[in-house]
């Protein structure tokens, strides 16, 4: 089970992943208003799911996980390009990127 | 043991980094936090033996990604210390649902067993000798390629995407119209005059430009051109020049 790791093992990874993982939403929670710091959060949620990827793939040396590593990161490169774009373009309008202000779709 | 301080210093400051990405003040700092974060991840890449993603996190994260959050973090001009009113209200709400999140991960990690059989079980194998990159590329193109077109495919909607969301006709620019350039003809543009001797260009009514030659060239909408295109052949309405008309008053169109 810790083929590729060597003398750290699966264990320490996949707890910086957990740790990582609650940090993301714990900032989730934290900066309800600022979307920026929002899309950073899922940011680092992602990469806590990439790491867990990457260990698992090291440590069963099996190269798929780090293939899927990629398509997260490619996911995870677009959508925060499409964020920031939306954000860009809602302060523009609105003057404003609190959360709380987007409300417009409510019925 | 190398390894294992090398391990624990990246993850170490990666966790740091990260708690710094949360909660610092300035969400600049938090951007700067976020590429401190990538880099020590790319190190516990590297220590787990994926080099090329470890490159590839440097490059399209830390190049790409986290200098685009920084540009929108200093382009919008948002006042970020209002935006922290609410912090003390939602900081134990939040801790509670991360305390909560952590032990239930820690509830199922300390239970967590390996199934003996796990090495029989079918896998992609890196071939001996090859390196990660070059491992990587021969799974990723045969084993994953659709997925892999899939990838390019989400990238390009996420591409046109960004450029839809953000493109905006800004109607004071110039822009040039190809048709109507090439309409144009040598008539339009050039005038030819008999200057009596003696007698400078001030005196015959300054430079001169034909009256409609300029808004053939140009798009309805950009500068100094009104709404509709002005048809060819037919003297302009002085109402409707815009603001340079006065020099070149009784100008050639007649």
């Amino acid at each position: 089970m810790t083929g590729g790791l060597g003398s750290i093992g699966i264990g320490p990874y996949l707890t910086v992943s957990a740790i990582l993982l609650v940090l993301g939403v714990f900032g989730i929670f934290l900066n309800r208003k600022n979307v920026i710091i929002i899309l950073m959060s899922i940011e680092l949620i992602l990469l806590s799911a990439n790491l867990n990827f990457v260990a698992f793939s090291s440590a069963l040396g099996d190269l798929s996980g780090q293939v899927f590593t990629l398509f997260v990161l490619t996911i995870a490169a677009a959508e925060s390009a499409i964020g920031l774009a939306i954000v860009t373009v809602y302060f523009r309008n609105r003057g404003s990127i609190e959360v709380e202000d987007i409300t417009m779709m409510k019925g | 043991m190398m390894t294992q301080i090398v391990f624990y210093v990246f993850a170490t400051v990666l966790v740091l980094s990260a708690g710094m990405v949360v909660s610092a003040r300035n969400p600049v700092h938090s951007v700067l936090f976020l590429i401190l974060a990538f880099f020590n991840a790319a190190g516990l890449f590297l220590v787990a033996g994926a080099e090329f993603l470890a490159m590839i996190l440097v490059i399209v994260y830390v190049g790409a990604v986290a200098v685009l959050f920084l540009f929108v973090v200093m382009m919008l001009d948002v006042r970020f210390a209002q935006m922290r009113e609410g912090l003390q209200r939602y900081a134990p709400f939040g801790a509670a649902v991360g305390l909560v999140l952590l032990a239930e991960l820690a509830l199922a990690f300390s239970h967590w067993q390996v199934a003996e059989d796990i090495g029989s079980v079918p896998h992609v194998v890196a071939a001996p000798g090859r390196t990660n990159t070059a491992a990587l590329g021969d799974v990723l193109y045969t084993h994953y390629v659709f997925l892999f077109e899939a990838c390019g495919l989400v990238l390009l909607v996420a591409m046109i995407g960004a450029i839809v969301l953000t493109l905006r006709e800004r109607p004071m620019g110039r822009r040039q119209n190809i048709d109507r350039q090439h309409e144009r003809t040598a008539a339009d543009t050039l005038a030819m005059m008999t200057v009596p001797l003696g007698q400078g260009v001030a005196a015959n009514g300054g430079f001169r430009r034909p009256e409609h030659s300029y808004y053939i060239a140009s798009v309805p909408g950009s500068y100094g051109v009104t709404e509709e295109p002005v048809p060819q052949g037919r003297p302009v309405d002085e109402t409707r020049r815009g603001g340079h008309g006065t020099e070149n008053h009784g100008g050639l169109a007649q």
